[in-house]
């Protein structure tokens, strides 16, 4: 048994490491991340062990990093490409939605686009503007792409080597400001499934959804409701896209109740699309209109601020309580 | 002197603006005239034997009779819309002829004679246009990749894949083709910045064909294109694009010197396009009948005809048999274009994924049943 206490960013680290050791076609590119180890120094120490031409310090163009990394796939590489932040994403938005997303579908299957695009997304850690957003709807809506948000050491660890390992093209969101928080990685054993969602709490009275930096929150908004005599349910979904609801129906035909939580804002949010699902599927069962807690439908607020606009305990609770009020 | 004045001194020669001059320009290689007379470049030769010569004629002269005929089933609404290569046949088959077997071509939606020299099958590109689907060649077979419509996105995945290249220490260069308005896109500009960083080995294929739809060159730059791989670090030229051989010269030099290692290089194919922008453009609201006329004159198929006929290469048979061949492939593309099946419409979920999802795979079934629902079904 090797289990090892890591966090958020070490296990990444250990991750693409491995990655890049089991396929010499793993390459890394991204902004800062050679010398200097990414601004998260998620990818510290690797181009030292795999040299300048695998861990690839680029031009400052995000554009050109996936652009690139299109050509390379194209010859047969397996690109990571990191972002340097969320709100970087969109000088590249072209390439990943109308090439990588598109070119396996154009080609017929002939063009494989085994990319990787790292994020690290959402707020709570005091930046300036378009250092804290979360994009994760605008990917989530583009056919011929994948996008999974991580919460804990162990998925970070084993879900970078599926996403890099898978044939098709995933966004992969780091929640940021848990990239310090510890936890268990078995770093011998059998990781679950990418494209799975996962309940973390045992519940009967309310299902909480959540992935990412909010499935802590769900966790803490579920100990709270414990206190109280409150019995919540929380599934990390683990995945954005394809989402894996056969654990959420099972969940809401027993509690009759949902609430979704994320950071992004809620208007066309996974939210939106989570609510029509479970509607669909557990009509009969519910008790409460599919209720949606996440940022408000403004941009990202300076951080004085922030705390007013993410999803907080309080906030998750006072759904929780509106959902049982109905 | 001023800096104002110094400035003012480059932009006003552009050459090429409104109705260019091309022979009295310096700055381009010319190794057949429009008279059809054979020159000599300092910098460029080209040895080629009167067999290739023909085969030049023959490849410039098929590619435009498909383009014609192309132009003639979207008039009769066989096709949804052609983007005609018309009068950018030298530019097209020079190019697209000094590739080597290996090297990787990167294109637009207008190299039809690139497609040609790389011996995609023309109903492979009339597919796309009859909206059977995105392009129906394989792209790793014939190193010829599929269209790439968002201007000027294909140079980075030309210059990604040269820096695949570089890794597999293949002796192997990639060929990007953009055209002259593609250069004002910042994906070109980065597609340049990177390439000169990783001296990658991509040669960028520009064909300034004078105008983006209807908004002409200088509208683009101020300055000659070929003189902005300069301000990245690699050389620029300017070609005569309607002139096959000057091209074919240029294209081998620069792909030779990607391959050896010495990085990218800038090709200004400087040429005109004779038709519209596509069969849905109309070049009368913006354009001259003028300016149409004076580059008739310099036409790359009458002035390679003009060379061979006169020196003996090619007699009158020789023309007539290329006529008759390629009067038996617009024949051919005409049938294998009204032949063509409607795809299956389950065909939209089958490939955007290698790995399928649940969601799609329902929304598969959906159809299914959907269109099975129906007296007869509709699929």
């Amino acid at each position: 048994m090797s289990t090892e206490t890591l966090t958020i960013g070490k296990a990444l680290n250990l991750g693409l490491r491995k990655a890049m050791e089991d396929d010499a076609k793993v390459l890394l590119m991204g902004e800062d991340i050679g010398k200097l180890g990414g601004v998260f120094r998620i990818t510290d120490g690797l181009q030292k062990d795999f040299g300048d031409d695998r861990v690839v310090d680029t031009p400052l163009a995000e554009a050109g990093i996936l652009g690139t990394a299109v050509g390379l796939a194209m010859r047969g590489y397996r690109p990571v490409c990191e972002i340097q932040f969320d709100g970087f994403v969109f000088p590249a938005y072209n390439q990943i939605v109308t090439q990588v997303a598109k070119i396996h579908a154009r080609s017929k299957g002939r063009l494989p686009m085994p990319i990787v695009i790292r994020i690290p997304f959402g707020g709570g850690i005091g930046a300036v503007e378009h250092h804290s957003e979360s994009p994760e709807a605008y990917f989530a809506h583009t056919a011929g792409l994948k996008v999974v948000a991580v919460s804990t050491p162990s998925d970070a660890y084993w879900g970078i080597q599926q996403a890099i390992t898978h044939p098709d093209p995933i966004v992969f969101l780091e929640p940021k400001r848990r990239y310090w928080e510890k936890g268990q990685v078995d770093v011998d054993g059998t990781p679950d499934p990418l494209f799975a969602s996962r309940v973390v709490r045992g519940g009967e009275d309310v299902t909480v959804l959540a992935y990412g930096p909010m499935v802590k929150t769900a966790l803490q908004a579920a100990q709270a409701a414990a206190e109280e005599g409150r019995s919540l349910e929380v599934i990390d979904l683990r995945t954005v896209s394809p989402l894996d609801l056969a654990p959420v129906f099972d969940s809401v035909r027993r509690t009759g109740r949902c609430v979704v939580v994320h950071e992004a804002p809620v208007t066309l949010g996974l939210g939106s699309e989570i609510a029509a699902r479970v509607t669909e599927e557990c009509f009969h069962s519910l008790e409460a209109p599919v209720l949606r807690v996440g940022g408000y439908d403004t941009p990202y607020p300076p951080s004085k601020l922030e705390e007013e606009y993410l999803p907080d305990l309080d906030r998750v609770l006072d759904a929780v309580d509106r959902s049982l009020g109905f | 002197m001023s800096t104002l004045s110094q400035t003012t001194e480059v932009v006003d020669p552009v050459p090429g603006a409104g109705a260019p001059h091309l022979p009295g320009q310096p700055d381009l290689v010319q190794l057949l005239t429009p008279e059809g007379e054979r020159v000599e470049h300092p910098d460029y030769s080209l040895d080629v034997s009167d067999e290739e010569l023909r085969q030049l004629y023959r490849d410039l002269a098929l590619v435009r009779r498909w383009d014609v005929e192309a132009t003639a089933l979207q008039r009769q609404g066989e096709l949804g819309i052609w983007a005609s290569l018309l009068g950018q046949e030298a530019a097209q088959v020079g190019a697209g002829r000094a590739l080597g077997e290996d090297d990787m071509a990167f294109r637009t939606y207008r190299e039809h004679g690139v497609a040609w020299t790389r011996g995609v099958d023309p109903l492979h590109v009339m597919s796309l246009f009859r909206g059977v689907d995105q392009g129906g060649w394989d792209p790793v077979a014939t190193r010829f990749n599929l269209y790439t419509v968002v201007i000027g996105a294909q140079t980075l995945h030309a210059t990604g894949y040269a820096m695949g290249l570089q890794r597999d220490s293949a002796e192997s260069a990639t060929l990007a083709f953009l055209g002259d308005g593609a250069t004002s896109q910042g994906e070109v500009n980065e597609a340049m910045i990177w390439a000169a960083t990783f001296s990658a080995p991509v040669v960028f294929f520009c064909q300034n064909n004078q105008y983006a739809i209807s908004v002409p060159i200088e509208r683009q730059s101020r300055v000659p294109l070929y003189q902005r791989a300069a301000g990245f670090g690699f050389p620029g030229v300017r070609v005569d694009g309607n002139d096959v051989l000057a091209v074919l010269a240029v294209t081998r030099a620069a792909l030779a010197a990607a391959r050896e290692g010495q990085g990218p290089t800038f090709i200004e194919a400087f040429t005109y396009r004779m038709g519209a922008h596509t069969t849905s453009d109309d070049p009368t609201r913006y354009r001259l009948a003028s300016e149409l006329e004076e580059w008739k004159l310099r036409d790359p198929i009458a002035r390679l005809k003009a060379h061979l006929s006169r020196s003996g290469i090619a007699d009158a048979g020789f023309f007539a048999s290329v006529d008759a061949e390629g009067d038996e492939l617009a024949a051919r593309i005409r049938r294998g274009t009204l032949e063509m099946a409607d795809p299956a419409g389950t065909e939209i979920f089958d490939h955007v994924y290698a790995e399928q999802t649940p969601e799609l795979a329902r929304q598969r079934e959906e159809f299914v049943a959907y269109h099975a629902s129906f007296e007869g079904g509709h699929q």
